[in-house]
């Protein structure tokens, strides 16, 4: 008595889970509760400022507190957002197990021959009478059926025959395919949430750093240090809009380099399952840089200096002293009175000034930007200064993420797209021919058919078939 | 000839065809028919055009500004798909290319007098928004050769659902018998909000200084109605929504008798109802969920990051694959089903719309 009880709950729950009822009231209520996430801002500093914009400052605190509670803050993970996702995979999971088995059945039942009034009531029909003996419409329908790619068979039948045959009954099956995926990509979340981290780190230009920091600011080591030995951003010609972000990483093992790779937006840099993303840029405070100038002189041999601010370097082959006296890091004109200044304290538009230092003459002094080479060329003295970079000052910003869920992630997709594309863009198909005499040497030929999607494209394939055999029948006759 | 010009005549012929189209009904015959489906091919072609010429156009652009990358390369860079005009324009010709098949697959011409004006008036509102139409320098988190295929299938899926939603507006107009049917009441809802949303545009664009057009979608919506700084015209918006709503419920049904006179059945609309979900559904989930997941994942380190267009195609999903359990296996039908279609095209409108409107985010860039 008891166990029947226990049995009884165990199929009440499975009963439970195993209703479609239950799917769409999940969907409904996901798809609702998810809405609340996208307003209520996901951090709690910008909450406070959106409570108190919304309800005012004096019952925002106690809305606050109720938030808080249901961790709308962070609904995504929050324990009931989670117990949604749960129930919707058990009950994604029940429902499949409980339809599979009559789906497989549907598939591995072959098709039977029909009678003939059902055959006419089928959503596909086409009928035609045609001149000639039964033996002869036979062979050309089961031609013209087989030349569609269908397996097949054949049933006599009082007084005629019946062709039959069906195709794509697997199509049934690739709902249960996209089921899967979906399964499979909370396997790859739960995997990636499990084993791994999310993180970020800054890096100065020539540092370096062996652990990355949580969105909580631990620090997680890596295992190996990561350096960066550049960051640039590089514009649009003529303006201020940025075409690419880009560092230069360096992995060390032990003090070794072992790999190098320049990372840009959309272009990460991946070393034993870690990945670092270009993510922001930024100056670092009170830091003194390094110019480097690549200078020539009369078309003559390159030499790249690294220089500070006042140092002065000799050219070589000409008697030129150039001294680096200013610099700026976005250097522009004042649009009123045309004087020029400093717009911005990122590297914008960085520009050095260099006091040139000619003997026997007057010197000069002159503004050489980075991203206008052609200011560092000064014609008269057969000189040319490149401002190569204001090296060190700024620091990368670098998104770093470890999921080993990933890759269960994309099996998933593809396994998605594949069930997609056949749960929704192929079709069982089954069609009966069915041929008759009709009395003074013809014969009756009704096609009858079904399709679980895209009743038109079998329309057309029963046409076809109907079309060629006619054809053929009729060149026979021709013959004779 | 160049691209702007090209977009000039193909909106100009959807006017028109829309016109014909409308005239087709009054009179029913058959040479205006035609020449309506000839017009609006005509346009068609001059939008394909125009986008190829655009496309062309910024492929030469960004060609230029960085030298090094590949044909192919600069070919997926250059797609027209970056910004609020590119995808609007985009989103109406994918509108009109879906209905022509219709059209054609159907043999029925009338209902290009209710796709044609949507078409028309989505390309005057780009005009009169007061939009950026011009090309804009790529920024670096969208130079990634997912941009042409993940928006490019988000839209067709986008255009497909719109094809569903005036499918099922039609449908429950013609379906209902009393009005006091909850699926009735919630289409004089649906449907009123979203004509009350589109005259208060228009009113809002009446209304502003031509001077200032230039953030229209931030700075004007509705700040002529609902979100006016004098009271009295907001309570008044507020009364005249609701006297609409109430006139739609009282006569929107007359609106069956206008398309049982065009031949149109219940059959055939929830056929197409369907059709398009089954179609916009796949498309949407393999272009905007499984690419839009794995490009976020080559940009920003994750595959999923709850940003709110995220979510909200996520609600988008959830809302049609009821639709599609709904009706595969629960077995719902007509006007119940028909309803959550008309959900989901809200969900989609949010999406595209109202998220990059009232919201920020990640995909800040397709509000600009």
């Amino acid at each position: 008595m008891e166990n029947k009880e226990k049995v009884n709950i165990f199929d009440g729950i499975w009963a439970f889970f195993a209703s479609v009822k239950l799917a769409i009231v999940l969907l409904f209520l996901l798809a609702v509760t998810s809405i609340i996430g996208t307003v209520v801002p996901q951090e709690s500093p910008k909450a406070i400022q959106f409570l108190g914009r919304v309800f005012g400052d004096n019952t925002a605190p106690a809305v606050y507190n109720i938030f808080l509670k249901l961790d709308f803050m962070d609904m995504y993970h929050s324990w009931w957002f989670v117990t949604l996702l749960v129930l919707f995979c058990v009950n994604l999971t029940v429902c499949s197990l409980e339809k599979i088995p009559r789906t497989w059945k549907l598939v591995k039942t072959p098709v039977k021959p029909m009678a003939k009034n059902v055959l006419e009531t089928l959503p596909v029909k086409k009928e035609i009478t045609l001149k000639t003996s039964l033996d002869i419409a036979r062979d050309e329908f089961l031609n013209a059926f087989r030349a569609s790619k269908y397996d097949v068979k054949e049933a006599a039948e009082e007084d005629g025959t019946q062709l039959y045959s069906e195709k794509g009954g697997y199509s049934r099956l690739g709902v249960y395919v996209v089921h899967l995926s979906i399964l499979l990509i909370f396997v790859g979340a739960i995997i990636g949430a499990r084993f791994g981290y999310d993180g970020s780190l800054n890096l100065r230009e020539g540092g370096g750093s062996d652990v990355v920091y949580s969105r909580s600011g631990e620090p997680i080591p890596l295992g190996f240090t990561i350096g960066c030995n550049w960051y640039k951003t590089d514009y649009y010609k003529g303006s201020d809009t940025p075409q690419e972000f880009s560092s230069e990483l360096v992995i060390l093992e032990n003090g070794k380099e072992v790999l190098k790779k320049v990372i840009e937006v959309n272009n990460p840099l991946t070393y034993k399952g870690i990945t670092f993303y270009q993510s922001s840029y930024g100056i670092v405070p009170d830091a003194v840089g390094i110019f480097v100038l690549k200078v020539s002189a009369n078309g003559g041999a390159e030499k790249t200096m690294r220089l500070q601010q006042g140092e002065s370097f000799e050219i070589p082959g000409l008697k030129i002293k150039g001294t680096i006296m200013d610099f700026s890091p976005a250097l522009g004109r004042d649009p009123q009175s045309g004087a020029l200044t400093t717009y911005s304290d990122s590297l914008v538009n960085p520009a050095v000034s260099i006091r040139f230092d000619i003997e026997g003459s007057d010197g000069f002094t002159g503004w050489i930007l980075k991203r206008y080479p052609e200011t560092g060329i000064i014609k008269d003295a057969g000189l040319k200064v490149e401002f190569l970079d204001y090296w060190g000052v700024e620091y990368t910003g670098l998104q770093v993420s470890k999921d080993p869920g990933v890759i269960i992630i994309y099996i998933a997709s593809i396994v998605m797209v594949l069930g997609l594309y056949v749960a929704f863009f192929l079709s069982h198909k089954k069609l009966w021919i069915r041929i008759a005499p009709a009395g003074k040497g013809s014969v009756k030929v009704n096609i009858g058919g079904s399709a679980s999607k895209n009743r038109l494209s079998l329309e057309r394939q029963a046409e076809h078939i109907l079309a060629g055999a006619a054809a053929a029948i009729e060149g026979r006759l021709k013959k004779i | 000839m160049d691209s702007s010009t090209l977009f000039g005549i193909s909106t100009f012929a959807y006017f028109v065809a829309m016109a014909i189209y409308v005239s087709y009904i009054a009179f029913r015959k058959n040479g205006v028919a035609v020449t309506a489906t000839a017009v609006t091919v005509f346009g068609f072609l001059c939008q394909t055009g125009a986008l190829l010429l655009r496309w062309m156009d910024s492929f030469n652009i960004w060609a230029a500004s960085a030298p090094s990358t590949t044909f192919i390369e600069s070919l997926l860079r250059g797609a027209p798909l970056r910004n609020m005009y590119e995808s609007m324009v985009f989103f109406v010709w994918c509108i009109v290319f879906i209905y022509l098949i219709m059209e054609f697959k159907y043999k029925n011409r009338s209902l290009g007098a209710f796709v044609m004006p949507v078409a028309a008036l989505a390309l005057a509102f780009i005009d009169v928004s007061g939009m950026s139409t011009e090309i804009q320098p790529l920024i670096p988190a969208l130079q990634s050769n997912w941009l042409l295929f993940h928006v490019f299938l988000s839209f067709i899926g986008y255009a497909a659902f719109g094809v569903s939603f005036a499918a099922a507006v039609a449908y429950i107009a013609m379906a209902t018998d009393s009005k006091g049917e909850k699926a009735y009441i919630f289409w004089s809802i649906a449907v009123g909000v979203f004509l009350i949303v589109l005259i208060a545009m228009g009113i809002d664009y009446l209304s502003m200084s031509s001077s200032a057009q230039g953030d229209y979608l931030r700075s004007y919506f509705l700040k002529a109605s609902f979100l006016s700084s004098s009271g009295i015209v907001v309570i008044f918006s507020w009364i005249i929504s609701a006297v609409f709503i109430l006139a739609l419920w009282r006569y929107g049904h007359g609106l069956r008798k206008v398309l049982e006179s065009l031949s149109i059945t219940k059959i055939m609309l929830e056929d197409i109802e369907y059709k398009s979900i089954a179609i916009g559904f796949p498309l949407f989930t393999i272009g905007g969920l499984i690419m839009g997941a794995i490009w976020a994942n080559s940009a920003w380190g994750t595959y999923w990051s709850w940003d709110p267009k995220e979510t909200w195609s996520l609600i988008t999903w959830f809302i049609y694959a009821g639709y599609l359990h709904a009706r595969f296996v629960g077995g719902w039908r007509g006007k119940k089903v028909s309803v959550l279609a008309l959900i989901g095209f809200i969900g989609v409108v949010f999406t595209y719309l109202g998220v990059n409107l009232f919201l920020s985010g990640l995909h800040s860039y397709g509000g600009q």
